[in-house]
């Protein structure tokens, strides 16, 4: 008895020596991979750009972003106003800077409601199969059903404009991919020998899915989330764009984009700047995504 | 196989009824009453009351979704407030330009991306995979709605190559509607005049949606030749000495194709969301147009009639990948789902 506990302390110990030291392990191998991934470099870069520029937004602008001086309409670029004004005297290079604000916002958002929502309702179905299992699915496969961006835009116009809806009209039409994924990982370790073990010393069903079934599927999820972030910006700027997204006067990139179409002629930076700032955001996420498929992928990590 | 039939139809079936409980239910959060946009501003209580009976707006809500279904089962989408014809005869109207954009668009990403895919995975490194490369990851990162504008903006309205927005000059007339589509319905009337107009007018927006499906074609083409070209069989072909072209093409090219069957169909439906925008853009006359129209001005009958369309259009396309991918894979078997 007594010299059974000792080994018990001992090992606990060890065992967390053990663990951190694979942990540390992992997070170097990582560090390598991501540094060995060019293009991942250039998008983690970009994100980061992006986060700072949304973070010190007031520092780095030049004029309030709000501020309407009518008597300044329409300036090209220029030392004063680096990306020219808008058609209301407004500076553009500033709304830029701030619409780094609404698309990280809006991003994340969407990421934060629709991830978790989908990963219970696939857990659900996984790990309860049967008609509960049938329900849920074949209820994502009525959401799958629809185009995403058609299936946002049908509920932004129905929730009524603005960056809120918008967010909950993506996340509506962002779940079910999740659902769908965090089933079919359930199902492949449902049957596990330690699941069944576990099982067999009496954790209840709610303990199993939370916290032995949910961090297998963490990492499909995460690649799937920085995959599908360029998605969401896409699908954000496109219901701003057509009126049904942020509404004026937020500094909302696709809004902006809509708002320089008639002036697209003589005073091209109205539109396409902001326009700009879209492609190389969801690039970096792109770039990014890629990499962390890569970087989480146990077959990278065998050489 | 036919099991596995039985079983999507089935599904498919259940989808169809929960796609119009979905519009149904767009419809119901619709803050916009729609008694008072029939009745109009100054219309009294009792008028206002009179109608909710007569549309039926005073009966619980199943009832009014069984009755949402039977005029459905009739072909009745109700009147657009936009055109004041029926939605189902607008949609009719519009649909075919929509369709030929889409199909131009699609057929242009085929024959650049599996090329384009097939390069790029066997000159692997090279300034040709480097170029596709960048390519794709333009094409899944650029707004549409963007890459539109620049466009029109260098290639039209700077450099004049292209005709302004819109399916055909003002000046030329429309040949008698057959299939809906100009390109076919110019053939035949013979109308070469209105062909070639109508051609230089698809170029940009056919451009526009065609990068965005060629990204993704060219993508998966090339992992998956990258995976093929790496196995025994190709090797052995090799060794044997059949020349090179026929390697890629018999041996390997034809495996490859598999999973771009899959990324085809849903690029297919991509393309039908994109024609929102980009119709919106080139000022296509269009559903998508159509679609984005009734979104903004709340024209429900047509948001519902429209997104409904859509929906079944991209279940039916999901349907026939599925069923063409058990098809050129004998490997998968679909006796048991699970």
């Amino acid at each position: 008895m007594n010299t059974r506990q000792e080994a018990d302390i001992l090992n606990r110990s060890d065992v967390r020596k053990k663990r951190l030291e694979a942990k540390i392990r992992y997070l170097k191998d990582s560090y390598i991979l991501w540094r060995k991934n060019r293009l991942m470099v250039i998008g983690t870069f970009i994100i980061l750009f992006l986060i700072l520029v949304a973070a010190f937004a007031p520092l780095l602008t030049t004029h309030d972003p709000y501020d309407q001086i009518l008597p300044e309409r329409l300036f090209p670029p220029s030392p004063a106003n680096y990306f020219g004004t808008d058609s209301l005297g407004r500076d553009i290079f500033s709304r830029v800077v701030y619409g780094a604000r609404v698309t990280l916002a809006i991003a994340f958002l969407v990421a934060f409601i629709s991830t978790p929502l989908g990963m219970v309702i696939g857990v659900t179905a996984g790990w309860f199969g049967g008609a509960v299992d049938e329900i849920l699915m074949r209820l994502s496969d009525v959401f799958l059903a629809f185009p995403r961006l058609i299936l946002a835009i049908a509920f932004a116009a129905a929730l009524g404009p603005g960056v809120e809806n918008a967010i909950v009209a993506i996340a509506v039409a962002n779940w079910p991919s999740y659902a769908r994924l965090t089933r079919a990982e359930t199902l492949s370790v449902r049957n596990n020998d330690y699941i069944q073990v576990i099982r067999t010393m009496g954790a209840s069903n709610l303990r199993i899915m939370v916290g032995h079934i949910t961090p297998m599927c963490l990492s499909s999820v995460i690649v799937r989330m920085s995959l599908d972030m360029g998605t969401i910006i896409l699908t954000a700027a496109g219901l701003g764009f057509l009126g049904l997204g942020a509404q004026p006067p937020t500094p909302e990139w696709g809004l902006m984009v809509s708002d320089g179409r008639q002036f697209l002629v003589d005073q091209w930076w109205v539109s396409t700047l902001p326009g700009l700032a879209i492609l190389i955001v969801v690039m970096g996420f792109n770039l990014m995504g890629d990499g962390i498929r890569d970087i989480l992928d146990p077959h990278q990590r065998q050489h | 196989m036919p099991q596995y039939l039985i079983r999507r139809l089935g599904t498919l079936t259940i989808t169809l009824i929960g796609i119009m409980m979905i519009t149904f239910f767009i419809s119901l959060v619709v803050p916009l009453d729609p008694l008072a946009a029939i009745a109009g501003p100054q219309a009294p209580q009792e008028t206002v009351e009179r109608l909710r009976i007569l549309y039926g707006f005073d009966q619980p809500i199943y009832i009014q979704f069984a009755r949402y279904i039977k005029r459905l089962a009739h072909g009745d989408l109700g009147t657009s407030f936009q055109t004041g014809r029926p939605v189902l005869e607008d949609i009719i109207h519009f649909f075919p330009a929509t369709i030929e954009l889409a199909t131009l668009a699609l057929i242009v990403a085929i024959l650049v991306g599996i090329p384009l895919g097939v390069l790029s995975a066997v000159y692997r490194n090279s300034p040709i995979d480097h170029f596709s490369r960048v390519l794709s990851l333009i094409g899944v990162s650029v707004p549409v709605f963007w890459l539109g504008l620049v466009l029109l903006l260098i290639f039209y309205f700077k450099l004049g190559w292209f005709p302004e927005p819109g399916r055909l000059d003002i000046m030329l007339m429309e040949p008698k509607r057959i299939t809906g589509a100009l390109l076919i319905d110019s053939v035949i009337a013979r109308d070469w005049e209105v062909f070639w107009d109508a051609v230089k007018h698809m170029f940009l927006p056919a451009t526009v949606l065609g990068l965005f499906g060629l990204a993704g074609i060219a993508r998966i083409v090339r992992s998956s030749m990258l995976d093929v070209l790496s196995q025994e069989y190709i090797k052995t072909a090799r060794i044997k000495g059949l020349n090179e072209f026929l390697v890629l093409t018999r041996h390997a090219l034809r495996n490859a194709l598999v999973p771009a069957v899959t990324i085809i169909g849903l690029t297919y439906g991509g393309l039908l969301e994109g024609s929102v925008l980009t119709e919106t853009i080139f000022s296509w006359p269009g559903l998508g147009r159509y679609l984005a129209k009734a979104f903004l001005t709340l024209d429900l009958n047509a948001v519902v009639g429209g997104t409904m369309l859509v929906a079944l259009i991209f279940s039916v396309v999901n349907l026939i990948v599925d069923l063409s991918y058990a098809f050129l894979n004998p490997q998968i078997t679909y006796t048991t789902e699970r």
